[in-house]
C-alpha cells in the first residue's frame, strides 16, 4: 500500500535496467508500478520461455545464467512491494499520464516520476532478399531459441555487426543447429585496434573471445568484412551471397538467415514524454539526452538502460540502480553515497569499454552503398529505395518527416522502427549531407499498434489527484 | 548575413492557400515572397482529414467551395504529382428524425448554391453501406465530393510556385510586420522583405499578424485529432460524415481507414501539437459504433497539427479594414483543405483587381469590429466538426 503522499513512481520495462530500478524504489518503500509488454520479467536479453516450457538457465543464458536467475527472482523476492503489470503496453504519454493497454483492457495511470527502461531492438538494414520468408533479425533468431526452443532453420547463416553475433552463433551451434556461416559485416582490423581498450571490462572481452574460439572449435565458419550482401531464393531462403574484402563473391547454401546490424534504442516513449534528443555519432542514432545519473531533459522523467544509450545488459543493471538512487535523492530520500560512488566508477569503466566496442564494430555503412532502386526499403508500406531517392531529388524531401509525408516511409505498422535508420542513411547519402541533418521521424502515439476492438468497453483511471 | 528583398507581394504563411496564391500571382507576372515558419503545407493544410467536401459547409462558403471543386479535377496536371483525389462522394448520415429534417433543409438550401444533393432512405443507405453498425434513418449524398492526400498538396503548390519564380522561405518565422506608408516591411531573422502588398495567410498565427494592424479577432487555436489504421480490404466506399459531426471516416487508396477523434492539444510557443489519448479513445468508440468492422483493425498512428478557429466557424478572407494593401485569409476553422486552391486564385484577384467575382463579403474581418479580447469568453470547444 502506498504511504500517504508517497510519490507514484512508474517504471516502464522489466529488463535489467527496469528491474534494478524497481528494486531500489521498492526497497525504499515507494511500491513502484512496473509495466512491461512481456508476460514475464527479464527483458529481451533474459527473456524466459512461457510458463510450463521452462528449461535450465544454463542452457538458455550460458555464462549469464547467474545474472538471469538473479533478475528473474527479483520480483518474487520483492513480492507485494512492487505493483507489477505484465503483458501491458504503454502506448501514449501525455504530461504525467500514461495510456495503458493490458490484459484487462485499456486504462490510464498518472505518475509523479517516471523511469523509462525501454530497451533496444535490432538495427535492420535492407539488402536484396531481406524480406524473403526465412530471414530474421539476430534478436528474433535468439528469441526463437530462448522463448520457444526452436531454431529459425536447420542450416542457418548469421550476419551481424556487433557482439550479439558471436553469442547467437554460439547459442545456435550449442543447440544443435548447423551454422553454415557466421558473418561479421564489419572488418576484423578495428577489433584488433580497439581490443586493448576493451580491457576496461576484461570479463566481457574474455567472454566475447571465448564465444569466437568455441565457434571456431565447433567448426563454424566465421568471416569478417562483408559487402554486397544478398539472400537468394525462390519464395524462401536458399542461399546467402556476400563479397569479401578482396572483392570475391561467396555463396553459402542455407534455409534461414539471421541478420541485423547492431542495436537501436527504443526511444519512442521518451519522445512522447518530451525528452530532448541528441545525435550520437558513435552509434549513428538519436538518443534522449541523459545525465550520468539518469535524468532526462523532461521534469521527473528518468532514463536507464539500452533505451537511452546502448551499453548492454551489465551496464543496464548498473544504470537502473544508479538512476533509481538519483530519483530517490531527488525526492529527498536518503541514499548511500558510497554505493553511488561505486556505481559511478563502474559505469565510467563500462563507458570506456563501450566506446571501444562501438569502434570495434563500426556501423557497416558500406552495405547501403549502391543499393538498387527497386529494393524494398519500407516493407510496411511497400516503398522502394528508388522512391526515396526520387522524393529527395525531385520533390525536395530533405528531412525524414518530409520524406514520410511524400513517400509513406515510416507510416506503416512499425512507424519506422524497422526502416527508419536505414532510410535516414540513404536519404543523407542521396543528398550528400551529414546524417544528423536529415533528422528523425517524430514520434506519435501509439508507439505500437493498438487493437481498436480492445477499446469497446469501459476503462479505469488511476491516480487522479484532486 | 542580412538580406533585403523587394517584391510586389509578401505572403506570411506557407499553406496551400498561400502557395496557390503565389502560383496565381506569378502567373500574372508579379514578384512574390512566401515566408513560412516551418515547412510549406505542414500546418493545417497537411494534417487534416483530407476531405474534399462541399456538403455540410456553411452556405456562405459554398461559392468558394464550388469554385475550388472545379480546380481539384486539374490539380494532378497542374502540380505534376498525384494528389490522390478520388471522387468517392460524401455521405452524411441521419441518426434521428431531427437529423433527417436538417439534411432535407440543407439540401433545399444548397440547391440554390449550385450543390446538388440526393436524399437516400434508410434502406438505400444500409444497402449501400451494409457494414453500418448504427441504425440510420437516412442520408444525404453529395456524389461529386471526395477525398485527397493532404500531405502532398501544399508542398506541391510550394514547389510549383518556386519553379515559377516565387521566393519561398521555409523555417523563416516572421518576427515583425509593419506598414511603411507605401507598402510593407516584413522582418524574419536576417531577412527583410519589402513589398507593395501583404497577404496574411498565417493560419493559427493569422491573429497575431492582423492584431499588428489593429484588427485583433477572436481566433482560437485548433488542433485536429486524427487516427489511422493499417491498410484494410477496401470497404468504406464513400467519405462518411454524420449530422452533429462527431464521427467521420474515409479509407485511403492504400486501404488505411482514417477517422477523427475530437481535438488534440498544442503548445504554440513550443511549436508542438500532439493528439490527445483521451480524445483518441473517445473517437475510437464513436467510430466503432458506426463502423463495427473496425474492431478487427489496429490504430497504427494518431496525429495533430495547428489550425485556427473563428467563433462563427467561417474564415476571415478579404481586404483589411484598417490598412490598404493588406489582405487576410486565415481562420479556416478546420475545413480549409478543400478551399485552398480557390483561395489562392481569389487572393491573387484581390491583389491585382482589388476585387473577386466570388462573393466573400461574409468573411470580412470587420465582422469582429465590436469584439475585444477583454470582453470575450472562451468559445465553445465541445463542438465536433468534420474537418
Amino acid at each position: 500500500m502506498n504511504a500517504p503522499f508517497a510519490p507514484r513512481v512508474v517504471v516502464v520495462g522489466a529488463g535489467p535496467a527496469g528491474l534494478r530500478a524497481t528494486e531500489v524504489l521498492a526497497e525504499a518503500g515507494l511500491r513502484p508500478v512496473l509495466i512491461d509488454e512481456a508476460p514475464r520479467s527479464g527483458g529481451q536479453i533474459y527473456r524466459r520461455p512461457p510458463v510450463g516450457a521452462e528449461r535450465p538457465a544454463t542452457d538458455l543464458y550460458g555464462f549469464e545464467a547467474g545474472k538471469a536467475v538473479a533478475l528473474h527472482d527479483l520480483l518474487g523476492r520483492l513480492g507485494d512491494r512492487v505493483d507489477h503489470r505484465s503483458a501491458t503496453l504503454v502506448w501514449a504519454i501525455e504530461g504525467r499520464r500514461l495510456s495503458l493497454l493490458g490484459p484487462e483492457g485499456p486504462s490510464v495511470l498518472d505518475f509523479d516520476a517516471l523511469v523509462l527502461a525501454t530497451g533496444a531492438m535490432d538495427r535492420v538494414l535492407p539488402f536484396p532478399g531481406w524480406t524473403l520468408p526465412g530471414v530474421f533479425t539476430l534478436g528474433a533468431a535468439q528469441i526463437a531459441l530462448k522463448a520457444q526452443g526452436v531454431a529459425i532453420g536447420s542450416k542457418v547463416a548469421l550476419v551481424g555487426a556487433g557482439p550479439l553475433l558471436p553469442l547467437v552463433t554460439r547459442q545456435y551451434a550449442k543447440a544443435g543447429a548447423e551454422v553454415a556461416l557466421s558473418l561479421d559485416a564489419t572488418p576484423f582490423l578495428p577489433k584488433l585496434l580497439h581490443g586493448p581498450s576493451m580491457l576496461a571490462s576484461p570479463s566481457t572481452l574474455l567472454k566475447g573471445l571465448w564465444y569466437m574460439a568455441a565457434n571456431a572449435a565447433s567448426g563454424v565458419p566465421q568471416r569478417f568484412g562483408a559487402t554486397g550482401l544478398r539472400v537468394e531464393g525462390d519464395g524462401r531462403v536458399e542461399a546467402l551471397v556476400w563479397r569479401d574484402g578482396r572483392g570475391r563473391d561467396h555463396r553459402v547454401a542455407c534455409d534461414a538467415v539471421g541478420a541485423s546490424f547492431g542495436l537501436r534504442s527504443e526511444i519512442q516513449l521518451a519522445d512522447l514524454a518530451g525528452c530532448r534528443m541528441e545525435f550520437d555519432e558513435l552509434t549513428r542514432q538519436w538518443r534522449p539526452i541523459r545525465t550520468s545519473e539518469g535524468r532526462s531533459t523532461a521534469p521527473d522523467v528518468w532514463l536507464a538502460g539500452d533505451g537511452a544509450t546502448i551499453g548492454g545488459a551489465d551496464v543496464a543493471e548498473l544504470a537502473g540502480t544508479r538512476t533509481a538512487l538519483a530519483l530517490l535523492a531527488d525526492r529527498g530520500i536518503a541514499v548511500d553515497t558510497t554505493r553511488i560512488a561505486r556505481l559511478d566508477a563502474a559505469l565510467a569503466r563500462q563507458r570506456r569499454f563501450r566506446v571501444a566496442v562501438e569502434k570495434a564494430y563500426p556501423f557497416p555503412r558500406a552495405l547501403l552503398d549502391g543499393l538498387a532502386d527497386d529494393l524494398m526499403l519500407c516493407r510496411c508500406e511497400g516503398v522502394t529505395v528508388g522512391a526515396l531517392r526520387a522524393a529527395a531529388t525531385t520533390r525536395g524531401a530533405d528531412e525524414m518527416n518530409r520524406l514520410k509525408a511524400f513517400t509513406r516511409i515510416g507510416m506503416g505498422r512499425c512507424q519506422g522502427r524497422v526502416c527508419g535508420q536505414a532510410a535516414a542513411e540513404i536519404l543523407a547519402a542521396t543528398l550528400d549531407r551529414p546524417i544528423a541533418e536529415v533528422g528523425r521521424l517524430r514520434g506519435n502515439p501509439p508507439v505500437k499498434p493498438i487493437p481498436i476492438g480492445a477499446f469497446a468497453g469501459a476503462f479505469a483511471t488511476e491516480g487522479e489527484r484532486a | 548575413m542580412s538580406r533585403r528583398l523587394e517584391v510586389d507581394v509578401a505572403i506570411v504563411g506557407g499553406g496551400t492557400a498561400a502557395c496557390a496564391a503565389a502560383v496565381a500571382l506569378r502567373r500574372a507576372g508579379l514578384t512574390v515572397a512566401v515566408l513560412e515558419k516551418r515547412r510549406c503545407g505542414a500546418g493545417a493544410s497537411g494534417v487534416n482529414f483530407g476531405g474534399v467536401r462541399r456538403q455540410g459547409r456553411d452556405l456562405r462558403e459554398l461559392p468558394l467551395a464550388n469554385r475550388s471543386r472545379g480546380l481539384w479535377d486539374g490539380l494532378n496536371e497542374l502540380l505534376g504529382v498525384d494528389v490522390e483525389f478520388d471522387v468517392s462522394g460524401h455521405i452524411k448520415l441521419a441518426r434521428s428524425e431531427t437529423d433527417l429534417e436538417e439534411l432535407e433543409r440543407y439540401r433545399l438550401a444548397a440547391r440554390d448554391h449550385d450543390l446538388e444533393l440526393t436524399m437516400l432512405g434508410a434502406n438505400a443507405v444500409h444497402a449501400e453501406l451494409p457494414w453500418l453498425g448504427e441504425k440510420v434513418l437516412g442520408a444525404s449524398l453529395s456524389p461529386t465530393d471526395g477525398q485527397a492526400n493532404p500531405r502532398v498538396v501544399g508542398p506541391a503548390f510550394a514547389r510549383l510556385a518556386r519553379r515559377m519564380g516565387a521566393e519561398i522561405f521555409e523555417f523563416t518565422p516572421v518576427e515583425a510586420v509593419a506598414s511603411t506608408g507605401s507598402g510593407f516591411e516584413v522582418a524574419a531573422g536576417d531577412l527583410t522583405v519589402v513589398s507593395r502588398r501583404l497577404i496574411n495567410a498565417a493560419g493559427a498565427g493569422g491573429r497575431l499578424v492582423a492584431a499588428t494592424f489593429g484588427e485583433d479577432v477572436p481566433l482560437t487555436p485548433l488542433s485536429p485529432n486524427m487516427l489511422v489504421t493499417e491498410p484494410l480490404p477496401y470497404f468504406v466506399s464513400r467519405s462518411i460524415g454524420v449530422c452533429g459531426g462527431d464521427v467521420y471516416v474515409r479509407q485511403t487508396r492504400r486501404g488505411n481507414a482514417i477517422f477523427g477523434g475530437g481535438r488534440g492539444w498544442q503548445d504554440h510557443d513550443l511549436g508542438l501539437a500532439r493528439p490527445s489519448s483521451e480524445q483518441s479513445v473517445d473517437g475510437i468508440r464513436r467510430t466503432l459504433m458506426l463502423v463495427p468492422d473496425l474492431a478487427r483493425a489496429n490504430v497504427i498512428r494518431t496525429w495533430s497539427g495547428f489550425d485556427g478557429e473563428m467563433p462563427d466557424h467561417i474564415p476571415v478572407i478579404g481586404h483589411s479594414s484598417t490598412t490598404p494593401g493588406l489582405i487576410h485569409a486565415f481562420g479556416f476553422s478546420g475545413h480549409g483543405f478543400q478551399l485552398g486552391p480557390a483561395i489562392g486564385e481569389i487572393l491573387a484577384e484581390l491583389v491585382i483587381d482589388g476585387h473577386t467575382p466570388t462573393p466573400i463579403e461574409p468573411f470580412a474581418i470587420d465582422r469582429f469590429r465590436d469584439w475585444s479580447p477583454e470582453a470575450s469568453s472562451a468559445p465553445d470547444a465541445s463542438v465536433h466538426t468534420e474537418h
